[in-house]
């Protein structure tokens, strides 16, 4: 599959990277596959009080990171969405059931991942898309749940993802998950450990500024999960959280803990507005 | 048991430098957010300084700052004002606080205090993720602060 150069500068600007790290092309736009307009740039939702605009993580990469997700044939994650399409029809547990069994095909999911996390009323619980996951597995399925991070579940939400990409993201904030999405935004502004920083020194702060050889993005997680060519697989949003919260010396919290839905549930918000775009590419 | 404990750190961390003069990272004082005197009891080294400033889980300074005398070590951030020229903007004693706790001259700054042992939210091991075991050794040594002093003072316009 040939590699399609939306913005006609990216070809350009190829040639001025040698030993700079991650010039990236900021005016770029992203259509993926020459069919899903991907919204990388809007107005900030209300409840932000700093920022007047909410970018993608995309717009910050380099011009090659960009390039591989403009197409799924180039976009390594797309591989781990084809295993858990495997995954969506094998029947697993007491039940004898699979996904399929209950919500048919994957495209049935499309939309889905816009609103979470979400709040479920029967349970009355805030629930991240990885909680409803394994409440499916152990409630429905009567199978083991799959561990918070681990592959078959990051997989799974690529899948669940890919199918709602170029869907704004629509996290309610209001409401019975008011609370929690306080506490997530207390989170997002604390500066822990002994570097003494927060998500919003880095993120709000000093988006757009290098941070040694990296280039700080806005720290959005409407693609994730991110497929990162440093480690050459897909990660989930929990797993980011921890790198972020370690590299500030500090101890993290768990993923899957209280802590990182609430965390979770507040930077979605940010990016209320932007599109699904997950599973995305980053370095 | 603390004091014998702090002497312990410095004999492990100074290699060799640890002085009856040095100043313990809670017993500085801070005076407009300078400090007047040497943390370490001795005289800085420039040079050693200079690998401070550009070395990760050391000052790694150039993560935020760009220093055009330094460019030869990769990849500087833009977070911070360079420090081309800072001897002329600061004394040596401003210097001192700034790079010890940048936070008694810049407040709510996001430059690390280099040399402070508690007074943290959540304080881990390192860039372990796990949790500190009592108070946490100073990013810097009183001596690598004197250090890069020595080497800030070397930057002219
Ligand atoms: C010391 C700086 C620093 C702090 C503090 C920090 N981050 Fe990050 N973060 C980075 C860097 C560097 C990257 C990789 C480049 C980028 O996307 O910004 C990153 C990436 C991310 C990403 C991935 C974005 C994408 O598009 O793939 C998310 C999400 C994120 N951070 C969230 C957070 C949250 C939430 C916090 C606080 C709990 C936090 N970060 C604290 C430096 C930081
Ligand atoms: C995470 C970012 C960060 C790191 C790491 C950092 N600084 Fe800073 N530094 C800053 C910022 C931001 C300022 C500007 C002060 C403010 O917040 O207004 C600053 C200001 C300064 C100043 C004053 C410069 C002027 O012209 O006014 C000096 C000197 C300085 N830093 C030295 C250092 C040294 C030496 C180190 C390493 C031992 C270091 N910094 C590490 C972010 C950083």
């Amino acid at each position: 599959m040939g590699i399609k150069i939306v913005h006609p500068m990216a070809a350009v600007a190829m040639f001025a990277l040698a030993a700079t790290p991650a010039i990236s092309d900021e005016n770029a736009n992203l259509v993926v596959n020459d069919e899903i307009n991907i919204t990388v740039r809007a107005a900030a939702p209300a409840h932000m009080e700093n920022v007047s605009e909410v970018l993608s993580g995309w717009l910050f990469r380099a011009d090659e990171t960009q390039q591989f997700q403009m197409d799924d044939f180039d976009n390594p994650g797309m591989i781990w969405v084809d295993k858990a399409v495997a995954s969506w029809g094998k029947a697993e547990g007491s039940e004898g059931k699979s996904c399929a069994s209950c919500h048919d095909d994957p495209d049935s999911m499309a939309g889905v991942k816009a609103v979470y996390p979400k709040w479920n009323e029967t349970a009355g619980e805030l629930r991240t898309l990885e909680l409803q996951i394994n409440d499916c597995r152990e409630n429905r399925m009567g199978a083991e749940p799959w561990k918070y991070t681990g592959g078959d579940m990051v997989n799974m939400t690529a899948l669940i993802a890919s199918v709602s990409r170029g869907m704004p993201v629509n996290v309610a904030i209001d409401g019975p998950v008011q609370s929690t999405w306080e506490q997530g935004k207390e989170l997002y502004y604390t500066r822990t450990g002994q570097l003494e920083m927060s998500c919003a020194n880095c993120h709000e702060d000093n988006y757009g500024n290098m941070i040694r050889a990296d280039h700080l993005s806005q720290g959005q997680i409407n693609g994730f999960p991110v497929y990162r060519l440093k480690n050459a697989k897909l990660n989930s949003v929990h797993s980011r959280f921890k790198g972020c919260v370690r590299d500030t010396r500090a101890e993290t919290y768990k993923p899957g803990s209280a802590e990182f839905i609430a965390l979770e549930l507040y930077v979605a918000s940010r990016g209320n507005g932007l599109s699904v775009e997950g599973p995305s590419v980053r370095n | 048991m603390k004091r014998i404990l702090i002497a312990m750190a410095w004999t492990a961390a100074g290699a060799g430098l640890v002085s009856a003069e040095t100043v313990d990272p809670t017993a500085v004082m801070y005076k407009e957010g300078a400090v007047e005197q040497s943390l370490s009891g001795a005289t800085g080294d420039a040079a050693a300084g200079k690998i401070v400033m550009t070395t990760r889980g050391q000052g790694n300074c150039i993560a935020c700052h760009e220093v055009t005398e330094l460019l030869n070590s990769p990849f500087h951030g833009e977070i911070g004002p360079t420090l081309d020229g800072v001897s002329e903007r600061w004394s040596e004693a401003e210097l001192r606080g700034i790079v010890a706790n940048a936070k008694m001259t810049f407040e709510d700054t996001m430059m690390p205090a280099f040399y402070k042992t508690k007074g943290y939210i959540r304080p881990g091991k390192a860039f372990t993720g796990k949790a500190a075991e009592g108070d946490l050794p100073p990013l810097l040594t009183a001596q690598q602060i004197e250090d890069v002093v020595a080497y800030l003072l070397t930057l002219k316009e």
